[in-house]
Protein backbone atom coordinates (compact mmCIF):
# COMPACT_ATOMS: atom_id res chain seq x y z
CA UNK A 1 0.00 0.00 0.00
CA UNK A 2 1.39 3.21 -0.76
CA UNK A 3 1.69 6.76 0.66
CA UNK A 4 -0.95 7.98 -1.98
CA UNK A 5 -3.35 4.77 -1.25
CA UNK A 6 -3.30 5.65 2.66
CA UNK A 7 -3.84 9.43 2.16
CA UNK A 8 -6.41 8.66 -0.84
CA UNK A 9 -8.22 6.78 2.06
CA UNK A 10 -8.17 8.71 4.92
CA UNK A 11 -9.57 11.77 2.63
CA UNK A 12 -12.23 9.67 1.69
CA UNK A 13 -13.06 8.78 5.05
CA UNK A 14 -13.27 12.34 5.61
CA UNK A 15 -15.66 13.44 2.93
CA UNK A 16 -17.91 10.64 3.35
CA UNK A 17 -18.12 11.20 7.25
CA UNK A 18 -18.43 14.58 6.36
CA UNK A 19 -21.60 14.29 3.76
CA UNK A 20 -22.93 11.99 5.89
CA UNK A 21 -23.27 14.65 8.70
CA UNK A 22 -24.59 16.94 6.12
CA UNK A 23 -27.49 14.50 5.76
CA UNK A 24 -28.35 13.64 9.86
CA UNK A 25 -27.13 16.61 11.69
CA UNK A 26 -30.64 18.22 12.55
CA UNK A 27 -29.39 21.42 13.01
CA UNK A 28 -28.13 23.32 9.43
CA UNK A 29 -25.26 25.19 11.29
CA UNK A 30 -23.87 21.88 12.18
CA UNK A 31 -24.57 20.42 8.28
CA UNK A 32 -23.09 23.59 7.20
CA UNK A 33 -19.54 22.48 9.44
CA UNK A 34 -19.52 18.91 8.31
CA UNK A 35 -20.13 20.30 4.59
CA UNK A 36 -16.84 22.10 4.96
CA UNK A 37 -15.26 19.48 6.44
CA UNK A 38 -16.20 17.35 3.23
CA UNK A 39 -14.82 20.70 1.25
CA UNK A 40 -11.48 20.35 3.05
CA UNK A 41 -10.86 16.79 2.17
CA UNK A 42 -12.09 17.51 -1.27
CA UNK A 43 -9.60 19.91 -1.83
CA UNK A 44 -6.93 17.47 -0.52
CA UNK A 45 -8.09 15.00 -3.07
CA UNK A 46 -7.80 17.63 -5.78
CA UNK A 47 -4.12 18.04 -4.68
CA UNK A 48 -3.51 14.09 -4.78
CA UNK A 49 -5.01 14.15 -8.36
CA UNK A 50 -2.35 17.32 -9.60
CA UNK A 51 -5.00 19.90 -9.60
CA UNK A 52 -3.19 21.89 -7.31
CA UNK A 53 -4.57 25.31 -8.47
CA UNK A 54 -8.41 23.85 -7.84
CA UNK A 55 -7.30 22.26 -4.94
CA UNK A 56 -6.83 26.17 -3.39
CA UNK A 57 -9.50 27.42 -5.24
CA UNK A 58 -11.99 24.98 -3.17
CA UNK A 59 -10.58 26.36 -0.16
CA UNK A 60 -10.72 29.69 -0.77
CA UNK A 61 -13.94 29.62 -2.95
CA UNK A 62 -16.14 26.90 -1.65
CA UNK A 63 -14.81 26.08 2.02
CA UNK A 64 -14.21 30.08 2.38
CA UNK A 65 -16.71 32.32 0.78
CA UNK A 66 -19.85 30.36 -0.43
CA UNK A 67 -19.89 28.53 2.96
CA UNK A 68 -19.72 31.84 4.83
CA UNK A 69 -22.74 33.18 2.72
CA UNK A 70 -24.17 29.86 3.82
CA UNK A 71 -23.81 30.04 7.79
CA UNK A 72 -24.43 33.70 7.78
CA UNK A 73 -27.78 33.42 6.23
CA UNK A 74 -28.60 30.08 8.63
CA UNK A 75 -27.18 32.81 11.67
CA UNK A 76 -29.05 35.56 9.83
CA UNK A 77 -32.80 33.12 9.20
CA UNK A 78 -31.96 31.91 13.22
CA UNK A 79 -34.17 28.60 12.00
CA UNK A 80 -34.95 26.02 14.32
CA UNK A 81 -33.68 22.54 14.51
CA UNK A 82 -34.93 20.34 11.88
CA UNK A 83 -37.89 17.96 13.58
CA UNK A 84 -38.12 14.47 12.63
CA UNK A 85 -41.72 13.71 10.97
CA UNK A 86 -41.68 9.75 11.06
CA UNK A 87 -45.32 9.47 10.98
CA UNK A 88 -45.38 11.59 8.08
CA UNK A 89 -45.67 9.95 4.98
CA UNK A 90 -44.98 6.27 5.90
CA UNK A 91 -45.44 4.84 2.95
CA UNK A 92 -42.49 6.33 1.02
CA UNK A 93 -40.07 4.64 3.55
CA UNK A 94 -40.81 1.53 1.98
CA UNK A 95 -40.36 2.64 -1.47
CA UNK A 96 -37.37 5.44 -0.78
CA UNK A 97 -35.28 2.65 0.83
CA UNK A 98 -35.32 -0.06 -2.17
CA UNK A 99 -34.57 2.73 -4.43
CA UNK A 100 -32.07 4.54 -2.79
CA UNK A 101 -30.57 1.24 -2.49
CA UNK A 102 -30.99 0.21 -6.05
CA UNK A 103 -29.13 3.76 -6.83
CA UNK A 104 -26.94 2.69 -4.85
CA UNK A 105 -25.88 -0.77 -6.52
CA UNK A 106 -26.52 0.72 -10.14
CA UNK A 107 -23.32 3.06 -9.18
CA UNK A 108 -21.38 0.43 -7.98
CA UNK A 109 -22.35 -2.07 -10.57
CA UNK A 110 -21.57 0.57 -13.43
CA UNK A 111 -18.21 1.10 -11.68
CA UNK A 112 -17.07 -2.13 -11.23
CA UNK A 113 -18.15 -3.38 -14.59
CA UNK A 114 -16.34 -0.72 -16.48
CA UNK A 115 -13.39 -1.66 -18.59
CA UNK A 116 -10.12 0.55 -17.89
CA UNK A 117 -8.18 -0.39 -21.03
CA UNK A 118 -4.82 0.43 -20.00
CA UNK A 119 -3.20 0.04 -16.61
CA UNK A 120 -2.41 2.95 -14.58
CA UNK A 121 -0.17 1.95 -11.80
CA UNK A 122 1.68 5.38 -10.82
CA UNK A 123 -0.88 7.00 -8.62
CA UNK A 124 1.59 10.17 -8.72
CA UNK A 125 0.38 12.80 -11.06
CA UNK A 126 3.36 14.05 -13.19
CA UNK A 127 3.03 17.13 -15.29
CA UNK A 128 2.13 20.17 -15.41
CA UNK A 129 -1.35 20.30 -15.94
CA UNK A 130 -2.68 21.62 -12.36
CA UNK A 131 -0.49 24.52 -12.31
CA UNK A 132 -1.76 28.10 -12.04
CA UNK A 133 -0.01 28.41 -15.54
CA UNK A 134 -1.44 26.21 -17.30
CA UNK A 135 -5.19 26.87 -15.94
CA UNK A 136 -4.28 30.72 -16.81
CA UNK A 137 -2.88 30.39 -19.94
CA UNK A 138 -5.82 28.04 -20.64
CA UNK A 139 -8.66 30.93 -19.29
CA UNK A 140 -7.15 33.34 -21.50
CA UNK A 141 -6.77 31.03 -24.63
CA UNK A 142 -8.70 28.30 -25.27
CA UNK A 143 -11.49 29.57 -22.94
CA UNK A 144 -11.57 33.13 -23.20
CA UNK A 145 -15.06 33.59 -24.43
CA UNK A 146 -16.48 31.07 -21.06
CA UNK A 147 -14.23 33.13 -18.93
CA UNK A 148 -15.59 36.78 -20.05
CA UNK A 149 -19.17 35.11 -19.85
CA UNK A 150 -18.60 34.19 -16.67
CA UNK A 151 -17.98 37.75 -15.87
CA UNK A 152 -21.18 38.49 -17.10
CA UNK A 153 -22.70 35.68 -15.35
CA UNK A 154 -21.44 36.88 -11.89
CA UNK A 155 -22.38 40.57 -12.47
CA UNK A 156 -25.75 39.43 -13.66
CA UNK A 157 -25.65 37.41 -10.13
CA UNK A 158 -24.06 40.11 -7.82
CA UNK A 159 -27.34 42.22 -8.99
CA UNK A 160 -29.88 39.79 -8.89
CA UNK A 161 -29.15 39.23 -5.47
CA UNK A 162 -28.93 42.65 -4.13
CA UNK A 163 -31.68 43.29 -5.82
CA UNK A 164 -33.67 40.41 -3.89
CA UNK A 165 -31.93 40.73 -0.78
CA UNK A 166 -33.09 44.48 -0.78
CA UNK A 167 -35.92 45.26 1.91
CA UNK A 168 -38.85 46.94 0.36
CA UNK A 169 -40.01 50.37 0.95
CA UNK A 170 -42.77 50.64 3.52
CA UNK B 1 -34.21 6.18 7.65
CA UNK B 2 -31.17 8.24 7.91
CA UNK B 3 -29.30 5.90 9.73
CA UNK B 4 -30.11 3.06 7.64
CA UNK B 5 -28.90 4.84 4.39
CA UNK B 6 -25.71 5.67 6.14
CA UNK B 7 -24.91 2.07 7.49
CA UNK B 8 -25.44 0.86 3.92
CA UNK B 9 -23.13 3.63 2.18
CA UNK B 10 -20.39 2.63 4.54
CA UNK B 11 -20.69 -0.99 4.14
CA UNK B 12 -20.94 -0.41 0.33
CA UNK B 13 -17.60 1.56 0.56
CA UNK B 14 -15.99 -0.89 2.71
CA UNK B 15 -17.13 -3.63 0.17
CA UNK B 16 -15.43 -1.27 -2.18
CA UNK B 17 -12.02 -1.47 -0.85
CA UNK B 18 -12.14 -4.88 0.57
CA UNK B 19 -12.88 -6.16 -3.20
CA UNK B 20 -9.83 -4.07 -4.24
CA UNK B 21 -7.38 -5.56 -1.96
CA UNK B 22 -8.89 -9.27 -2.35
CA UNK B 23 -8.30 -9.49 -5.98
CA UNK B 24 -5.06 -11.52 -7.36
CA UNK B 25 -2.05 -9.49 -8.92
CA UNK B 26 -3.06 -10.69 -12.41
CA UNK B 27 -6.43 -9.13 -12.54
CA UNK B 28 -9.14 -10.14 -14.29
CA UNK B 29 -13.28 -10.70 -13.68
CA UNK B 30 -15.56 -8.13 -13.20
CA UNK B 31 -13.45 -6.12 -10.60
CA UNK B 32 -10.62 -5.67 -12.92
CA UNK B 33 -10.82 -1.66 -13.27
CA UNK B 34 -10.81 -1.67 -9.16
CA UNK B 35 -7.58 -3.07 -8.87
CA UNK B 36 -5.69 -0.58 -10.83
CA UNK B 37 -5.54 2.05 -7.74
CA UNK B 38 -6.76 5.42 -8.95
CA UNK B 39 -9.04 6.58 -11.47
CA UNK B 40 -12.40 3.97 -10.28
CA UNK B 41 -11.52 4.97 -6.79
CA UNK B 42 -11.81 8.58 -6.94
CA UNK B 43 -15.03 7.69 -9.33
CA UNK B 44 -16.73 5.63 -6.68
CA UNK B 45 -15.82 8.09 -4.16
CA UNK B 46 -17.72 10.60 -6.69
CA UNK B 47 -20.63 8.41 -6.69
CA UNK B 48 -20.99 8.13 -2.98
CA UNK B 49 -21.03 11.73 -2.71
CA UNK B 50 -23.72 12.05 -5.68
CA UNK B 51 -25.66 9.24 -3.62
CA UNK B 52 -25.08 11.08 -0.23
CA UNK B 53 -26.42 14.66 -1.98
CA UNK B 54 -29.24 12.81 -3.65
CA UNK B 55 -30.47 11.70 -0.52
CA UNK B 56 -30.19 14.79 1.26
CA UNK B 57 -32.42 16.62 -1.09
CA UNK B 58 -35.20 13.76 -1.24
CA UNK B 59 -35.05 13.93 2.79
CA UNK B 60 -34.35 17.02 4.48
CA UNK B 61 -37.10 19.39 5.03
CA UNK B 62 -35.06 22.49 5.32
CA UNK B 63 -34.46 24.39 1.97
CA UNK B 64 -30.82 25.70 3.30
CA UNK B 65 -30.07 22.07 3.75
CA UNK B 66 -31.28 20.80 0.17
CA UNK B 67 -29.28 23.60 -1.25
CA UNK B 68 -26.09 22.64 0.65
CA UNK B 69 -26.78 18.82 -0.75
CA UNK B 70 -26.90 20.27 -4.23
CA UNK B 71 -23.55 21.16 -3.27
CA UNK B 72 -22.68 18.07 -2.35
CA UNK B 73 -23.77 16.76 -5.71
CA UNK B 74 -21.94 19.58 -7.89
CA UNK B 75 -18.56 18.89 -5.73
CA UNK B 76 -19.28 15.11 -6.85
CA UNK B 77 -19.43 15.89 -10.46
CA UNK B 78 -16.30 18.12 -10.00
CA UNK B 79 -14.35 15.15 -8.30
CA UNK B 80 -14.92 13.21 -11.46
CA UNK B 81 -13.74 15.34 -13.84
CA UNK B 82 -10.42 16.18 -12.37
CA UNK B 83 -10.30 12.21 -11.49
CA UNK B 84 -11.03 11.77 -15.54
CA UNK B 85 -8.77 14.64 -16.70
CA UNK B 86 -6.10 13.24 -14.47
CA UNK B 87 -6.62 10.20 -16.39
CA UNK B 88 -6.06 11.30 -20.00
CA UNK B 89 -2.90 13.26 -18.29
CA UNK B 90 -1.39 9.88 -16.87
CA UNK B 91 -2.57 8.61 -20.67
CA UNK B 92 -0.49 11.69 -22.49
CA UNK B 93 -3.23 13.52 -23.70
CA UNK B 94 -2.39 17.14 -24.76
CA UNK B 95 -5.96 18.40 -23.75
CA UNK B 96 -5.57 16.89 -20.40
CA UNK B 97 -6.53 20.44 -18.78
CA UNK B 98 -9.94 20.23 -20.14
CA UNK B 99 -11.48 18.60 -16.91
CA UNK B 100 -9.95 20.97 -14.56
CA UNK B 101 -11.03 23.86 -16.53
CA UNK B 102 -14.82 22.55 -16.44
CA UNK B 103 -14.01 22.42 -12.35
CA UNK B 104 -13.24 25.92 -12.82
CA UNK B 105 -16.44 27.20 -14.10
CA UNK B 106 -18.64 24.48 -12.23
CA UNK B 107 -17.23 26.54 -9.07
CA UNK B 108 -17.34 30.08 -10.84
CA UNK B 109 -21.25 28.93 -11.64
CA UNK B 110 -21.77 27.11 -7.77
CA UNK B 111 -20.90 30.82 -6.19
CA UNK B 112 -23.04 32.63 -8.21
CA UNK B 113 -26.27 30.22 -8.15
CA UNK B 114 -25.38 30.35 -4.03
CA UNK B 115 -25.86 34.22 -3.78
CA UNK B 116 -28.84 33.93 -6.37
CA UNK B 117 -30.47 31.41 -4.17
CA UNK B 118 -29.60 32.62 -0.74
CA UNK B 119 -30.96 35.67 -1.95
CA UNK B 120 -34.24 34.01 -2.53
CA UNK B 121 -34.29 31.92 0.15
CA UNK B 122 -33.99 35.50 2.60
CA UNK B 123 -36.34 37.11 0.07
CA UNK B 124 -38.90 34.27 0.68
CA UNK B 125 -38.33 34.09 4.76
CA UNK B 126 -39.05 37.66 5.22
CA UNK B 127 -42.35 37.21 3.55
CA UNK B 128 -43.73 34.10 4.79
CA UNK B 129 -41.21 33.20 7.49
CA UNK B 130 -40.84 29.72 7.28
CA UNK B 131 -37.70 27.69 5.31
CA UNK B 132 -39.23 24.33 5.45
CA UNK B 133 -39.75 23.05 1.90
CA UNK B 134 -43.22 21.34 2.53
CA UNK B 135 -44.68 25.21 3.60
CA UNK B 136 -43.90 26.76 0.70
CA UNK B 137 -46.86 25.66 -1.31
CA UNK B 138 -48.18 28.79 -2.72
CA UNK B 139 -48.40 27.33 -6.34
CA UNK B 140 -49.69 24.23 -5.34
CA UNK B 141 -53.24 24.35 -7.17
Amino acid sequence: MTIQQIVFIVFALIITAGGVGVLVQRNPLYSAFSLILSFIGLAAMYILMGAQFLGVIQIVVYAGAIMVLFVFVIMLLNVRDDELHPDRHKYLLYIGVPLGLGLIAEVFYVVTRVQIAPAITDMHATGTVGTVERIGVGLLTEYLLPFEATSVLILMAVIGAMHLAKREKE
Amino acid sequence: MNSLLCSALFFLFNAAQAAQQALPEDGGGPLAGLKQAGTVNFVVLAGLLFVVGMAGVLTRRNIIVIFMSIELMLNATNLNFIAFARYWQLQGSLTAANGQMFTLFVIVVAAAEAAIGLALILAHYRNRKTVEVDEIDLLKW
